[in-house]
C-alpha cells in the first residue's frame, strides 16, 4: 500500500525510518466469570509488575534526560500500583465474586477517579488522569495489549500520532526519534514549535497519519515540502536519501555563517535573534549564530508543575540565560498565560473566547501577587547580562503604565533590601493587538522598544481563530493590512529613536523577510534553526531595493498579489 | 495506638510529591497508619487515599499508628515530614 500524505512542513529536514504509532489502544472491559481464582490473581500480579517495570524504565529515562522534578509525577504512579486501598478490593472481588481482574480493577479505579474528580481543586481533578493512566497500563497488559510510550523507544523511528502533547514531546529521545507526523496541528502549534527546537523533521496536520500508517512500516517525512511517503519503493528511498544529503550540504553551507554578522548586500546591519522557552535552548541559539534572544517565553517555568514557580526558581532560570548569552541582548517576556496555555493550579474560570479574554498582562495586573514575584526575579537577574523586559498583550497605554510602575516599585524595594539592579534594563511591549499597532506613535514616547507578535496580531486583525482549521485560510501574514500595521509601528518607533523587533513565526519566513527588511524592521526573532538560512538570504538582498518592494506591496489589494510581487522582485 | 498532630508547612499542601514521601515513609512499617484531615480518615499507605483528602497549606493533620512497630512508625513519619520541610509537630490543645 504505497501512498503519500500532504500536510504542513513544520520543521525542515528529511527523515526515513520505521513508523512508531503513538496511539492509545481501545480498551474494552467486560464483566466475566472466571474459573480459576488463583490463576486470575496471579495474572493480575503479573500485569501489575509489568506495568511497574515499564513505569520505572520511563522514570529512569525522564530522570536522566529531563531532571528529577519531571520524574516525580511518574514516581507517584509506581506508588499507585502499590496502593492497598486501590488493589485490596480488587483481589477481594476476584476471590469472593469470581470476576475477572480487569473488570474489578477498572471499577476500583473508577471509584477513586470519581472521588478525585469531585474535589474542588482543579489540580486534584487533574490527578484523576494519573490514576486513569496507570490503571490503563495494567488493564492493557491484562487484555494482552500494550500502551506505547515515547520514553521506551530504543530504535530509530518516525513517530505517528494524532497530536503530540507537551509531555510527549518532552520525552522524545532525539537519538531514536528521527521525525514525526501528526493528524492535526499547524506551523504554530505546540508540537511544531517543539520539532524546530529539537531540530527533528516534522509534518503536521496530515489529517490521516494515524488512520493510514501501520506500526513498523517504513515512512519518509519530508519537512521541507510537508509530505509523508508511506512504504516507499527502493527508488523513492534512494531519491530521498539524495535530497536529504543535499539538504545536509546546504545546512553545512549555512553553518559557515555562524560567526558572521547579518548584513545586506548594500551594507545594512540587522539583528537576527532567536525565540526560546527554557535556558537549555540557548545552546542551540549560539550554535545557530543567534545575535540575541528576541523572545524568552517564561510560561514554561509555570507549566508542568502543580504550583507557581518561586522567585528563586525564576531568578536561577533568568540568570542562566543572561549569563550564557554573555552580554548579548535577551528579551524576556513576562507571563503570557491564558488563551491556549492554561495553568490548572490557578483554577481560572473557563471562558467562551479565551484568546479575547483574561490572559497575559490582563491576568498579571489583576494577580499582582504572581506578577510581582516575576518582576523581582527579573530585576535581580538584570545584573548578569543585557536584559530587556517585555510585557505581552498590551492593549492600552494605561496597561503599560501600570505594569511599568509595578516594575519600578519592585526595583526600589529590592534596592532597599540591598540587591543590586541594573540601570540599563530596556522596557518594551509586544504589539499583538491592532489598537496598540495603531497607537504606536503614542506608545513610542514611553517605551524603549516594540516587538511585533505576528501570530496573534494576524488573528486579531483578521478576526480568525488560528486554532480553527475552517478559518485558517484567513491566517495571512503577507496581507497588506498586516504589512500596513507593521509599517505604522516601525515608522512610529523610528521617529522616536526606538527600535522594533518581530518575534512571530513571520520573522523567519523567507517570503516575509524581503518585505520586513524593506519596511525597516531592526530585529528578526525566529526559531534558532531559521537563523542561518535567513542570514544567507539577507546577505543577497539590497535594503534599498527591498524598501521599494515593500512600498509597492503596501499598495496591493490581496495576499496573492503580495506573494507574486515578492517572487518576482527579490 | 500512638497519635501525633502536625501542621502542614509545605506551601502547596499535600499534593503529589509530599503525598509520595508520606506514603513511602508509612509503608516501611507493619503498623496500620491513618491520616485524618477535616473529619476524614484514610490509610496513609494509600497514595490515592491521601491525595483524595486535598490537604492544603496550614492544615492540621492527625497521624495515628497501631501495631507492633507503631512508635517507630510515628517517629519515621515525623522525620520525613521534618526533613522534607512538609510539616512540623504542633501542640495539641
Amino acid at each position: 500500500m504505497r501512498s503519500h500524505l500532504k500536510g504542513i512542513g513544520a520543521s525542515a529536514g528529511i527523515a526515513i525510518a520505521k513508523a512508531f504509532r503513538l496511539v492509545e489502544p481501545e480498551l474494552q472491559v467486560t464483566k466475566q466469570r472466571i474459573g480459576n481464582k488463583d490463576a486470575e490473581e496471579q495474572r493480575l500480579r503479573q500485569a501489575i509488575s509489568r506495568a511497574k517495570e515499564e513505569i520505572e524504565e520511563i522514570t529512569d529515562y525522564v530522570n536522566r534526560e529531563l531532571g528529577a522534578d519531571k520524574a516525580e509525577i511518574l514516581a507517584a504512579q509506581t506508588l499507585v500500583l502499590n496502593d492497598p486501598e486501590l488493589l485490596n478490593p480488587v483481589f477481594e472481588r476476584i476471590r469472593t465474586e469470581g470476576i475477572n481482574a480487569e473488570f474489578a480493577l477498572k471499577e476500583s479505579a473508577d471509584h477513586f477517579i470519581s472521588m478525585l474528580e469531585a474535589l474542588e481543586s482543579e489540580y486534584m481533578r487533574e490527578r484523576a488522569k494519573d490514576i486513569r493512566d496507570v490503571t490503563k497500563r495494567v488493564i492493557a497488559h491484562l487484555l494482552g495489549l500494550s500502551i506505547t510510550d515515547p520514553g521506551l523507544i530504543s530504535e530509530e523511528v518516525v513517530i505517528i500520532a494524532e497530536d503530540l502533547a507537551p509531555s510527549d514531546t518532552a520525552r522524545l529521545n532525539r537519538r531514536y526519534v528521527k521525525g514525526f507526523t501528526t493528524d492535526i496541528g499547524g506551523r504554530t502549534s505546540h508540537s511544531a514549535i517543539m520539532a524546530r527546537t529539537l531540530e527533528i523533521p516534522a509534518v503536521v496536520g496530515t489529517k490521516q497519519a494515524t488512520s493510514t500508517i501501520e506500526h513498523g512500516t517504513v515512512v519518509i517525512v519530508d519537512g521541507l515540502e510537508g509530505e509523508v511517503i508511506i512504504d516507499p519503493s527502493p527508488e523513492t528511498v534512494a531519491q530521498y536519501e539524495a535530497k536529504k544529503a543535499q539538504y545536509e550540504t546546504q545546512k553545512a553551507e549555512w553553518a559557515k555563517l555562524v560567526h558572521e554578522p547579518t548584513v545586506t548586500k548594500d551594507g545594512l546591519h540587522v539583528e537576527l535573534a532567536a525565540n526560546i522557552g527554557a535556558p537549555v535552548d540557548v545552546n542551540s541559539v549560539l550554535e545557530n549564530g543567534g545575535e540575541a534572544i528576541g523572545l524568552y517565553r517564561t510560561e514554561f517555568l509555570y507549566m508542568g508543575k502543580d504550583r507557581l514557580p518561586t522567585e528563586e526558581e525564576q531568578f536561577v532560570a533568568y540568570k542562566a540565560v543572561l549569563e550564557k548569552m554573555q552580554g548579548k541582548p535577551v528579551v524576556i517576556r513576562t507571563l503570557d498565560i491564558g488563551g491556549d496555555k492554561e495553568l490548572p493550579y490557578l483554577e481560572l474560570p473557563k471562558e467562551m473566547n479565551p484568546f479575547l479574554g483574561f490572559r497575559a498582562i490582563r491576568l498579571c495586573l489583576d494577580r499582582q501577587d504572581i506578577f510581582r514575584v516575576q518582576l523581582r526575579a527579573l530585576l535581580r537577574g538584570s545584573i548578569y547580562g543585557s536584559l530587556r523586559i517585555m510585557f505581552p498583550m498590551i492593549a492600552t497605554l494605561d496597561e503599560f503604565r501600570v505594569a511599568r510602575d509595578l516594575l519600578l516599585e519592585e526595583k526600589e524595594k529590592l534596592q532597599k533590601e540591598g540587591y543590586e539592579v541594573s540601570d540599563k534594563i530596556q522596557l518594551g511591549i509586544m504589539v499583538e493587538i491592532p489598537s496598540t499597532a495603531l497607537m504606536a506613535d503614542q506608545f513610542a514616547k514611553e517605551i524603549d522598544f516594540f516587538s511585533i507578535g505576528t501570530n496573534d496580531l494576524i488573528q486579531y486583525t483578521m478576526a480568525a481563530d488560528r486554532m480553527n482549521e475552517q478559518v485558517s485560510y484567513l491566517y495571512q501574514p503577507y496581507h497588506p493590512a498586516i504589512l500596513r500595521l507593521v509599517k505604522n509601528v516601525i515608522d512610529a518607533a523610528h521617529a522616536n529613536g526606538k527600535w522594533v523587533g518581530m518575534c512571530g513565526e513571520m520573522a523567519g519566513d523567507p517570503t516575509a523577510i524581503p518585505l520586513l527588511l524593506g519596511l525597516g524592521l531592526d530585529e528578526f526573532s525566529m526559531s534558532a534553526t531559521s537563523i542561518l538560512p535567513a542570514r544567507s538570504q539577507i546577505s543577497m538582498l539590497s535594503a534599498s531595493e527591498m524598501k521599494e518592494l515593500a512600498n509597492q506591496a503596501l499598495q496591493l489589494g490581496t495576499t496573492e498579489e503580495v506573494i507574486e510581487l515578492v517572487k518576482s522582485g527579490s | 495506638m500512638v497519635n501525633k498532630t502536625f501542621t502542614v508547612i509545605e506551601e502547596v499542601g499535600i499534593h503529589t510529591r509530599p503525598a509520595s514521601i508520606l506514603v513511602q515513609a508509612a509503608s516501611q512499617y507493619k503498623a496500620e497508619v491513618n491520616i485524618e484531615y477535616n473529619g476524614r480518615s484514610v490509610n496513609l499507605k494509600s497514595i490515592v487515599g491521601v491525595m483524595s483528602l486535598g490537604v492544603p497549606y496550614g492544615a492540621q493533620i492527625h497521624i495515628a499508628a497501631a501495631g507492633a512497630d507503631e512508635d517507630m512508625a510515628i517517629q519515621g513519619i515525623e522525620e520525613a515530614l521534618k526533613s522534607e520541610g512538609l510539616g512540623e509537630p504542633c501542640e495539641v490543645i
